[in-house]
């Protein structure tokens, strides 16, 4: 697990990268050269008892003052040649990283911060095909995607260090980048702009595949959710509806339908629990849904009383949500 | 001890001076007084006190965050934590330290008695204090900012961030505010106008120039965070205003964009006076004038203007129009060129005098290896693609405290040691001194060195926690180990300035043989200064000889009379005289601060501030001493 800007998977990630090391080798070598010629004055000083009375210099002679003049004078030219280039190439490299335009063709993600996790929506033409899901986006390899920044309370900001920089998410005023993977794996990503009591725990994975095997992703998270294959789940989904959890969740294909939770049409496919707190397993799930203040205090997740006996069958029923 | 060292002839009653510009004894003294030498040591002590405050807060988060899923603080606390820890260390530390500085040496510096509108300094220090005390008497009472401190809306909003936390916050800064403008007009007088007979703008110590850009800095920034907290924020929150509020039409940006046109040059307003205290520093243990004294006074006007034009660089990740990235990238960069130049100065200097080696010069040393590599770092955020990666990280952690720890405290702590002799007349221990530096600067290194590779790691900043396993662990554990070994410097700093105060050496009124004229009052200086202002013939006025140098006559010494010369060449004006100690500063400023206070719980308390504010203006100015000024 990694979300290290040096692990960079995407073009723009690369480019940043690459930029990184030139920076960082000149500007060692830069901070080497002047720590050295401090110490390196150290051969001229006092090397007698503090109290000792000092002749009175007060001036160089007028030919070292002149080569001094000199001396400074280089140095300063060289330092505005320096970071006159450093400027040219960052703004160069900044025109493709941080445009808000896409590549034409790209395919469209609006993801919307909430306190304190991702709305996913993948934009489409076709009504039919507009998918919304939740702290997981899937996205095919070497496709550039264009992403739709936008908030629903307080800001956040949109942060996959392994394929781009980050962007905030502001409300009201929609923000936009672009990124793109080069190779298949699965990145992790967290908010980066302090969002209050959670933001530590407002992660999300970006998970990029092959073009085929996205589609096949994508086509199956559109369908609606699985009916129930045995007796246990069946009694879960019952659970669920009854309970409070529709007031907040929508589980497609059936009367659940709130938009203020996570859609949990597939919540069984996705990787992790409350925006990457937890694993997404059995146990963790169970954890969360008893007590969501002990894991992640202050989320707005209610605390939905579940008699002890529907518990099984609930996680029955979310986890075959795949 | 040397020739320089030896006072000119001295024509003046020194009884008389004594007593008319002594503060009255006892307590009512003490409240009253307006010597420009208590209250600059003053605004020193309570700056230090906060600091000791902010850096306990700062020893919580690391306990907090040595190990993943630490519980040692709660979410809800951590924040209250970090919040408390930048607004202390900002307003209540680095600000108000440096202008305690500037009262204290300025006045000294030029020659003269005391700083223009002694009152209004009083005053300011009374608010500032008031201001500290309030946000802490809040936090006590459990209303704790929480959203940072930079409180961005919509969290730091009503809706988001209920109770009266974001509100302390927001109010507090009006005192320190209304503190750091009333030293800033002080200052800016006082250089301008107060200064020795002879000291033309081009022999005004640089330590003096550093103050004067940084209280017009002041003077221009500090009404745009006024603005930001006060009128935007606090409007938006006690009076339902729609500015910055989103869910009522308002943008939230143009608060980033406010708070940032303060808070970049705000940077700056901390660590311009100590690159002025490390000329200092250098120009008197090199034995010789400080290279370049033009370029280094151009460099620190650039600073000050280049400083107002870069503060979208913390905004590079809200995604602005191109044109304007490659503008800020510019500027950003821009900044480097003037810091440079000052360093080159100071290894001209280096370069070519007789370097004494003492406790001082240890701090520049450190300063130049820690702020230089801050340097590094802020050209590399200063470049928009980097900055999308660095942004919001623990790389930015590092990065500011490399500039604002090594580019301000330690200069100021290097200060702190050359000046020790003239604030108490005492000398510090070395040995202690060069073992809490050592302490200082490994300590620092282990805490914030490793903070750089966890931004580059992905760990952001203002997390309460982390999870393990990505690589994050280990840096954080040093990070927490350095944080004690600063605590253990610092503690061994304290012990060394206590004991040093009370069984010291006695030092002597010159004990560097330094190049200014705060060298030449007595150590501790007398209430009056000096016993005639001097006249300055020469950039190192102390460097002249004896034989060649002159003083002031004619000043009546049984009222407060001070010089005022004119602003380019500091030839006398007039005399002018200054108003004897009152307690009418203190009284306003307890009624504007009870008004203020209360305000953040009911509109009401605005017309409290106002009628008890008025009601010791009308006091403070009541026209009880003789006002003629004499050609």
């Amino acid at each position: 697990m990694t979300q290290s800007m040096w692990h960079a998977s995407g073009s723009n990630a690369t480019l940043i990268r690459e930029l990184a090391v030139i920076f960082g080798i000149l500007l060692i070598a830069i901070f080497g050269i002047v720590v050295g010629l401090t110490l390196f004055s150290l051969r001229r000083r006092h090397r007698s008892l503090p109290q000792e009375t000092l002749e009175r210099l007060h001036q160089a002679s007028a030919g070292t003052e002149a080569k001094l003049r000199t001396a400074v004078a280089i140095a300063t030219g060289i330092t505005v040649l320096i970071l006159f280039g450093l400027t040219v190439v960052s703004i160069s490299v900044g025109k493709i990283v941080s445009a808000s335009m896409a590549p034409a063709g790209s395919l469209t993600i609006e993801v919307t911060g909430a306190q304190w996790w991702w709305k996913i929506r993948y934009a489409n033409d076709d009504p039919s095909r507009i998918l919304q899901t939740a702290n997981e986006i899937h996205i095919p390899v070497g496709q550039s995607i264009a992403i739709r920044g936008n908030s629903g309370d307080v800001i956040h900001s949109f942060w996959v260090p392994s394929l781009q920089g980050k962007r905030d998410l502001i409300p009201g005023q929609p923000t936009y980048e672009w990124l793109q993977a080069d190779r298949p794996g699965e990145y992790r990503g967290q908010c980066a702009e302090f969002c209050g009591l959670q933001h530590a725990h407002m992660a999300f994975w970006v998970i990029a595949e092959p073009a085929d095997r996205f589609n096949a992703w994508m086509d199956h998270q559109l369908e609606p959710a699985m009916e129930p294959a045995d007796e246990q789940s069946r009694r879960g989904r019952e659970v669920f509806l009854k309970a409070a959890c529709v007031l907040c969740h929508a589980i497609r294909g059936t009367g659940a339908g709130a938009q203020i939770g996570p859609d949990l049409t597939h919540f069984g496919s996705r990787k992790t629990i409350a925006a990457g707190t937890l694993v997404n397993t059995k146990g963790n799930l169970a954890g969360w849904i008893a007590d969501p203040q002990n894991i992640k205090p202050g989320t707005h997740m209610a605390t939905v009383p579940i008699q002890p006996a529907e518990m099984q069958p609930l996680i029955d029923y979310l986890e075959s949500l795949r | 001890m040397t020739p320089a060292a030896t006072e000119p002839h001295v024509y003046a009653d020194l009884d008389v001076l004594r007593q008319t510009w002594s503060s009255k004894p006892g307590l009512f003294g003490w409240l009253s007084s307006i010597n420009h030498q208590e209250i600059g040591r003053r605004y020193i002590l309570t700056a230090f006190i906060f600091l000791l405050l902010g850096g306990f807060e700062a020893l919580l988060m690391r306990l907090q965050l040595a190990k993943p899923e630490n519980t040692f603080l709660s979410a809800g606390r951590y924040n209250q934590v970090f919040t408390l820890h930048g607004t202390t260390m900002m307003f209540l530390f680095a600000v108000p330290v440096m202008e305690g500085m500037g009262i204290y040496l300025v006045p000294l510096m030029v020659g003269t008695r005391n700083v223009a509108f002694p009152r209004l300094n009083a005053f300011g220090y009374w608010m500032y204090l008031a201001g500290g005390l309030f946000l802490y008497g809040c936090a006590f009472f459990n209303m704790v900012p929480d959203a940072g401190w930079f409180s961005y809306p919509p969290l730091s909003g009503p809706q988001f961030s209920p109770g009266k936390g974001v509100d302390a916050w927001a109010q507090m800064i009006t005192f320190t505010e209304i503190s750091a403008l009333c030293v800033a007009v002080e200052l800016v007088v006082t250089i301008l106008r107060m200064r020795a007979p002879g000291m033309s703008l081009n022999r005004i110590p640089m330590f003096c120039w550093s103050m004067l850009v940084q209280s017009f800095m002041i003077i221009f920034a500090m009404p745009a965070v006024m603005i930001a907290s006060t009128v935007f924020l606090l409007n938006d929150r006690t009076l339902g205003t729609h500015f910055v509020n989103p869910a009522e039409g308002g943008n939230p940006l143009l608060y980033q964009h406010v708070f940032w046109f303060f808070g970049h040059p705000e940077v700056y307003i901390i660590f311009l006076p100590a690159l002025g205290m490390v000329s200092s520093i250098l120009e008197t243990h090199t034995r010789r004038q400080i290279f370049g004294y033009p370029a280094l006074v151009l460099s620190l006007v650039g600073n000050g203007l280049i400083a107002f034009g870069l503060w979208v660089h913390h905004m590079f990740a809200t995604g602005l129009p191109q044109i304007g990235e490659a503008y800020f990238t510019a500027t950003s960069m821009m900044i480097a060129i003037t810091s440079g130049v000052q360093i080159f100065c100071w290894l001209a200097t280096l370069w070519s005098g007789r370097l004494r080696v003492t406790t001082a010069v240890h701090f520049v040393f450190g300063f130049i290896f820690i702020f230089v590599m801050g340097g590094m770092t802020g050209v590399m955020l200063a470049s928009i693609p980097l900055d999308l990666q660095a942004h919001d990280t623990f790389f930015v952690v590092a990065h500011f405290h490399y500039v604002l720890i090594g580019g301000a405290l330690f200069p100021l702590f290097g200060g702190f040691h050359y000046w020790f002799p003239k604030f108490t007349g005492r000398m510090i221990d070395e040995r202690l001194g060069r073992l809490s530096f050592w302490l200082l600067f490994v300590g620092f290194n282990a805490t914030f060195f490793p903070m750089h590779w966890l931004g580059m790691l992905g760990m952001t900043r203002r997390v309460y926690t982390y999870v393990p396993g990505l690589g994050w662990d280990r840096a954080n554990m040093a990070a927490t180990i350095g944080a004690f070994i600063i605590l253990l410097g610092g503690l061994i700093f304290i012990a060394n300035a206590l004991r040093s105060r009370g069984s010291g050496a006695r030092a002597e009124n010159d004990p560097w043989e330094g190049s200014t004229l705060e060298w030449e009052a007595g150590s501790p200086p007398a209430p009056y200064n000096f016993p005639n202002l001097p006249v300055v013939t020469s950039r190192t006025a102390l460097w002249t000889p004896v034989a060649e140098r002159s003083i002031v006559v004619g000043l009546r010494e049984d009222r407060r009379e001070i010089l005022i010369s004119n602003v380019l060449d500091a030839e006398p004006h007039h005399r002018s005289v200054q108003p004897r100690p009152s307690l009418w500063p203190l009284l306003t400023a307890f009624g504007f601060s009870i008004g203020l206070a209360g305000s953040i719980f009911a509109f009401f308390w605005y017309y409290v501030a106002s009628v008890l504010g008025m009601i010791g203006l009308i006091g403070w100015f009541w026209p009880n001493r003789p006002l003629e000024v004499d050609p």
